[in-house]
């Protein structure tokens, strides 16, 4: 994804100088030479929009699905979630995420799994650092909204029986153990681990989606199912709320996608035309497959298959074609349908609002078919050279290796946060509802 | 006196409100509520879980009559909710002890 901002990190410190002496002498011709106003006005519109994406999007996707006693428990994650993390990017977030200290290109070592604290407090940034072309502020600002979105999108799977207060503990340590290495190994620049496999995950299938979708998987197993789950009738609450939702992440997702272009060009310009193409096509994919399978097309089907081609073409799009994408989108609502009805039902967990069913699937199937689409003969960016079989490899490797990473490192900070302070409320507590437990408020008050 | 209960289908209300009118039922009161007989429930799927919601919406429509107008308010709305498909509702009709119109003090038939 950012080739570009990896260039620069290596002449950082000698701009950075530079700049600093400019700005002592002269303060008002002090903007960076290589600043594009044309890509920093496009990447402070994108950050608003992943913004967009968790508060209100995803917060009312949730609110939707789950009964109405926990309407403001999931509405209540997500914003405190986003304020969380807002603060833990501005700590040390983004400083482990991103420094490219002690990374060297081909060799493995400490600084290929997480970054170091040279930016801890985003002490290294200021009015003139630039990442590329556009100032680290608003670079670092739309990646502040990666983190965001990443552990919000875990909360669908233990929706209506989790503390609040273990909750917020978990995002916390989830977010510095499993999703800022991540970020670090696939986009920190040559030297982290994935990129170096040679990955291509453009907007973040391996890190937002697969590693939010089995976390999801391993929470909502360890927690435990509902209580009367599957017996009990759970309708959502709301599905005005969610088609809304799924409406307003369609939406930011093209400036979580085209975004992350880093740039207002090309890149950009395709990242948003398959963006569309592949969460349409996914969105009848799933319609079509549900009405043939259950009798009838529902909301929540099409507004499911939507989100599941989103998922799946973000890691694809920085190097699909249109043919692509439509392909892609296919297999998504497909895919994520099979595993949201059937898979869930066969296999017994309680993945409330099908985190693992349309994340982690609709993750997997982009990262793998990323690596076919990309070839030039179906339309995509990849070089003459491109070999199919090679990239599909890679892609599986780095797709497993997650899995495994993820996988293993949620269920080890959750058996320690049971021991210590207790992952659920109490069965009486969940038939009460979350909104009235843990809020002492209710969302409808007629 | 008598109390007629009526538990009709909702989309019936405004027929069996008119047919009353007609035949000068001049109060009646109104709830939105809940409940299955034959037409039993119908079910629900969301991605791929099927709940069976037993309890349908219905309306129960409660009208005091005097003794002599019992008849003609029964098949009043009768014909008025039936739809001849299962699931049209019943009527029930009890006695009713006695009447007080709260403004006046009235009781018994004058009070209806």
């Amino acid at each position: 994804m950012k080739r570009l901002f990896s260039n620069f990190l290596s002449q950082k410190a000698l701009l950075g100088a530079l700049v600093a002496f400019y700005a002592l002498v002269a303060p008002s011709i002090a903007m960076a030479d290589d600043l594009d106003t044309g890509d920093t006005a496009w990447m402070i519109v994108a950050t608003l929009l992943v913004l967009l994406m968790t508060i209100p999007g995803l917060s009312l996707f949730y609110a939707g699905m789950v009964r109405s006693k926990n309407v403001l428990s999931v509405m209540m994650q997500c914003f405190a979630i986003t304020c969380l993390m807002s603060v833990i990017w501005v700590v040390y977030g983004y400083s482990l995420a991103f420094d490219a200290t002690g990374m060297v290109e081909g060799t493995v070592n400490f600084n290929s799994i997480v970054g170091g604290l040279g930016n801890a407090f985003m002490g290294a940034i200021t009015v003139d650092s630039m990442t590329g072309t556009i100032p680290e502020s608003v670079f670092a600002t739309f990646q502040m909204t990666f983190a965001i979105i990443t552990p919000a999108l875990i909360v669908g799977a233990f929706a209506e029986r989790m503390k609040f207060s273990t909750m917020l503990v978990f995002m916390t340590l989830w977010v510095t153990i499993c999703y800022l290495p991540m970020v670090h190994m696939v986009w920190a620049g040559p030297g982290g681990l994935l990129w170096d496999w040679g990955i291509i995950d453009f907007a973040g299938g391996t890190v937002v989606h697969i590693n939010a979708g089995i976390a999801g998987l391993v929470a909502c197993i360890m927690l435990g199912k509902r209580k009367g789950y599957p017996t009990t009738p759970m309708p959502p609450h709301n599905l005005t709320y969610t088609i809304i939702g799924a409406s307003l992440l369609w939406v930011g997702w093209f400036g979580f996608n085209a975004g992350s272009a880093v740039a207002s060009n090309g890149t950009a310009g395709m990242a948003m035309l398959v963006t569309q193409i592949a969460t349409a096509t996914a969105a009848l994919s799933w319609m079509f497959v549900e009405w043939m399978k259950h009798g009838k097309p529902s909301v929540l089907g099409i507004a499911s298959g939507a989100v599941a081609g989103l998922v799946a073409i973000t890691p694809a799009s920085g190097s699909v074609g249109p043919q692509g994408a439509l392909l892609i989108g296919v297999a998504a609502g497909a895919g994520c349908f099979f595993a949201a009805t059937m898979l869930k039902r066969a296999m017994g967990y309680d993945d409330s609002l099908d985190v693992f069913g349309v994340h982690a699937v609709g993750g997997i199937i982009g990262a793998i078919l990323t690596g076919v689409f990309t070839a030039p003969y179906w339309g995509g960016s990849g070089a003459e050279d491109f070999v199919i079989g090679g990239q599909v490899w890679i892609q599986i490797k780095s797709v497993l290796f997650t899995v495994i990473y993820t996988g293993v490192l949620t269920a080890i900070i959750l058996k320690v946060l049971d021991v210590v302070m207790g992952l659920r409320v109490s069965e009486e507590d969940e038939i009460e509802g979350l909104d009235i437990i843990s809020h002492d408020e209710r969302g409808y008050n007629f | 006196m008598k109390l007629v209960t009526a538990i009709i289908k909702p989309f019936k209300l405004d027929d069996a409100r008119e047919a009353l009118s007609e035949v000068g039922v001049q109060g009646m009161t109104v709830t939105e509520t809940k409940g299955f007989g034959r037409q039993k429930g119908h079910t629900e799927l969301y991605r791929g879980a099927e709940y069976v919601v037993d309890f349908l919406p219905k309306i129960k429509l409660e009208v005091a009559v005097a003794d002599d107008k019992v008849d003609e308010v029964v098949s009043a709305i009768t014909k008025a909710a039936s739809t001849g498909k299962i699931g049209d509702g019943k009527i029930f009709v009890t006695d009713l002890g006695q009447v007080v119109r709260i403004r006046t003090g009235e009781t018994g038939d004058d009070a209806l």
